[in-house]
């Protein structure tokens, strides 16, 4: 139990738009890069099949500013469960560190629920399989936001329903002007 | 206003926000799940020997209300997980837009007048 507790993160986000539509900016690599930490996500929906995000070229330019070197996958992992536009279930790994890539692959599964008056969905991301992944967990939580590093899951739903909701994404964050 | 301001959060949605915060025992039960997330009831219960059973429940429920906390099963339990989305929205739209800076100069005044050197 406090395995679990400590080894699983839980988000959730009510965005006014259908489920289909929800899943779109999820999978689809247009989609994917026009908000949060952008680039392009490609996942090839069945289980076992390859998933990956490929940076865009201004994401590169700007972690090599800072002195990051970015390759051109920056995460990688595996469909684990995909279901249309309910449920999406993957391994996670990210590329950009040396460190956080060492921990290896953690778990995302994201689930899209329309709420009962067809008003919403709620749109819940549930980080797990995270034993011995400190700073993966951080990362994902955000806790590297004041030095750059993004604001985790909680800011790439925000922005997500910005997007969603608004047509763009909050100011100052992603590559709108793309 | 709200869509002038990028984010879409509006007054609505954030209204059970803010009214699940004003209540310092909710406050202190988000703060237990910051310290440690995913908790069952009866441990969270434990923090709050004054409280009974019941109003525990009752304060975990404005909390899931607002969206503040998501339960999830494991096995037999209920686990309780702090949501921090609804308050990054509450960032997003109310802070980050124009008064960051000035929160945070007030917030770096109020750390040196209560903790002088």
């Amino acid at each position: 139990m406090t395995t679990t507790a400590t080894t699983t993160q839980v988000y959730r986000v009510y965005v006014k738009a259908q489920a289909d539509k929800i899943w779109q900016a999820l999978t689809d690599p247009e989609w994917t890069n026009r908000y949060g930490y952008t680039g392009y996500a490609h996942y090839d929906l069945k289980p076992g099949g390859k998933y990956e995000v490929e940076a865009n070229a201004e994401f590169k330019a700007a972690a090599e500013a800072q002195g990051f070197p970015c390759p051109d996958i920056v995460v990688d992992g595996e469909v684990l469960e995909a279901d249309p536009p309910h449920k999406l279930v993957t391994t996670w790994r990210l590329l950009m560190d040396p460190g956080i890539q060492a921990e290896g692959f953690s778990r995302i599964t994201y689930e899209i629920k329309p709420l009962p008056d067809g008003s919403a969905c709620s749109l819940t991301v549930t980080h797990d399989d995270l034993e011995g992944m400190p700073l993966t967990a951080a990362m994902v939580a955000g806790a590297g936001e004041e030095s750059g590093a993004g604001g985790g899951h909680a800011w790439i739903l925000s922005d997500l329903k910005s997007l969603l909701e608004t047509g763009s994404p909050l100011a100052g964050t992603g590559t709108a002007a793309n | 206003m709200t869509s002038e301001n990028g984010s879409s959060a509006d007054a609505d949605e954030l209204h059970g926000v803010f009214r699940a915060l004003a209540d310092p025992t909710r406050r202190y039960l988000l703060d237990l799940l910051f310290a440690r997330d995913g908790r069952t009831l009866t441990e969270l219960e434990s923090e709050l020997p004054e409280m009974s059973r019941f109003g525990v429940m009752k304060h975990l429920k404005v909390l899931e209300k607002a969206g503040l906390v998501v339960t999830q099963r494991s096995g037999r339990e209920k686990l309780h997980f702090l949501n921090p989305v609804p308050i990054r929205l509450i960032h997003d739209r109310w802070i980050d837009k124009y008064t960051e800076r000035r929160v945070t100069a007030l917030s770096d005044l109020k750390k040196q007048l209560e903790d002088p050197q």
